[in-house]
């Protein structure tokens, strides 16, 4: 059956529609088509150092040579997995951290002028210190990605913990509801769409982390090639580990918008 | 009659940083098993406050508060969670209670059912109409059968058509479920038009200042509001509240 429920009108409209996506997607891809070529072009002519500017065929060849001798995807996993550890540790000790201070009172107004200043702190003023305490290993990235994440993920939750709606809360009160029974019904649930906009931020947070992890300390990543790359003047090295940094990094947040989409799929049943 | 609930020379004082707020002072009166009573009084008197005492959140600062039974606390909004359905909305306070037996499920179903909110019990608060949704905040009420209903000026978030028609629902069904309910609101032929008595507070620190019975028995608000007395009454109040 292919009958059309909808009006002439609207089939113009779906199809204005149509032909505006599509045109932002070939004008999307012929900026990036026109910018490789640019790049491509003026360092094929010698216009611009390619020993300075790189080009997108000497980023495929150390790409393809990073293959080969099978270092690209050992450098792939590490960064990954410590950004990843990084944002699972922080998401999930940040939101026990801010349960706990919603849950007391005392403790959050004790613990308030600490969280305001380690947010405040550049965190990687600490890098010497962190190399001290836990070596020139994975260890050392993945706590301070921690660091990186963690006072987001308290704040974030903490002010949609406290906003929870005061009325609501009188409700439950009145139907002699104890504190944990608000926490479990009310104040969990209404915190929903805080849980998912954390994430989404933290994911960006755990990159920042894990990257600035490597640039202080690190034998192997992404963060490692882009330091070493530019120590040893292998702009070829700095620009690819870029670009797979920036593929990631795209990857990693179009899963966390899946993921959101799934969760308030989920929400509204 | 029993006395349901009474309350004897009450104070209540707010303590904030800033200073000291009384609330209530001298606050004396009863409401009897069945009995509709109404509580208006200028918005600030302390109005709020006295319905939080009778419920037992509060602790009056001076005075004593005797209440047989448990309470039923209605709102302003609905304050129906929006990622529970009506249903579900509905068994809250079964929950919270633990009393969350198939046979008071059974009732509270029996009672939503009742009132015209079957079709709705799956559905989500958002896909209700603001008088639906009062409705079913009514049906929440009642689930955990209270011996007291206290109602916050339930109707006020409503517009005007709406609130007539919430106000005549609620009152058909507190009536033909039997409940006491003690309802405060600052509109007066909304007073008129539920109450059996009618209390009238002064402006803060609450007191009652005048106790009125109405002998409109079971008459439901719309035929109320169409009885010859009925203006009468609101001139009388109107006086009242702005002396
Ligand atoms: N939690 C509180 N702390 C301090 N003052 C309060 C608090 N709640 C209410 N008040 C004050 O007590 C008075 C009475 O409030 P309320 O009972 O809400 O009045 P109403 O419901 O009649 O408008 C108001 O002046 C209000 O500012
Ligand atoms: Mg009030």
């Amino acid at each position: 059956m292919k009958h059309q429920s909808f009006s002439h009108e609207h089939a113009l409209y779906l199809r204005a529609r149509k032909k505006n996506l599509a045109l932002v997607w070939i004008l999307r891809l012929g900026i990036l088509a026109l910018l490789l070529g640019a790049w491509e072009l003026v360092t094929a002519l010698g216009w611009i150092d390619p020993f300075i500017m790189s080009s997108p065929s000497r980023i495929a060849k150390t790409i393809a040579s990073l293959y080969a001798d099978g270092s690209l995807f050992y450098h792939i996993g590490v960064t990954l997995w410590e950004t990843l550890a990084g944002f699972a540790i922080a998401v999930v000790l940040g939101f026990a951290v801010a349960l706990l201070l919603w849950w007391s009172d005392t403790v959050r107004r004790v613990l308030e002028p600490y969280i305001v200043v380690i947010n405040a702190l550049p965190k990687i003023a600490l890098g010497p210190l962190i190399i001290v305490w836990f070596g020139t290993g994975s260890e050392a990235i993945v706590f301070m990605t921690v660091l990186v994440g963690i006072i987001v993920a308290i704040m974030h939750m903490l002010s949609a913990f406290v906003g929870t709606d005061q009325n609501k809360i009188l409700l439950m009160r009145s139907m002699g509801a104890n504190k944990w029974q608000i926490l479990q019904k009310l104040v969990l649930p209404s915190s929903y769409p805080a849980v998912i906009s954390m994430l989404k931020i933290n994911v960006g947070m755990a990159w920042i982390g894990s990257i600035m992890g490597e640039y202080i300390v690190s034998r192997a990543g992404l963060g490692y090639l882009i330091v070493y790359g530019g120590q040893v003047f292998k702009l070829d090295l700095v620009m690819s580990a870029t670009f797979i940094l920036c593929v990631l990094a795209a990857g990693m947040y179009f899963l966390v918008v899946l993921l959101e989409k799934a969760l308030v799929k989920n929400a509204e049943r | 009659m029993k006395n349901i609930l009474q309350f004897e020379n009450v104070r209540h004082i707010y303590h904030t940083p800033r200073g000291e707020v009384v609330a209530a002072e001298g606050l004396t009166f009863s409401v009897d098993e069945g009995e509709f009573v109404a509580i208006i009084g200028p918005s600030g008197c302390g109005k709020t406050t006295l319905l939080s005492l009778a419920a037992g959140l509060l602790k009056p600062s001076a005075g004593s508060i005797v209440r047989e039974g448990s309470c039923g606390y209605m709102l302003q909004k609905d304050e129906l969670f929006p990622w529970r359905t009506i249903e579900k909305n509905i068994f809250l306070p079964l929950e919270i209670k633990k009393q969350n037996t198939p046979a008071a499920r059974e009732r509270a179903l029996a009672l939503a059912e009742k009132y015209g909110l079957g079709g709705f019990l799956k559905s989500y608060p958002a896909q209700l109409s603001g008088g639906m949704r009062q409705r079913a905040a009514l049906i929440r009420t009642l689930a955990t059968e209270p011996d007291v209903l206290l109602l916050d000026e339930p109707f006020s978030a409503l517009d005007y058509q709406t609130r007539l028609n919430v106000c005549e629902d609620v009152a058909g069904i507190i009536r033909s479920e039997g409940k006491t309910a003690l309802l405060i609101t600052h509109d007066i032929s909304e007073a008129i038009s539920l109450a059996d008595r009618i209390l009238v507070l002064t402006a803060r620190p609450a007191r009652v200042s005048h106790a009125h019975t109405l002998g409109f028995g079971d008459l439901p608000p719309l035929k109320r509001r169409e009885q010859s007395s009925f203006s009468g009454w609101f001139e009388t109040l109107w006086r009242e509240l702005n002396a």
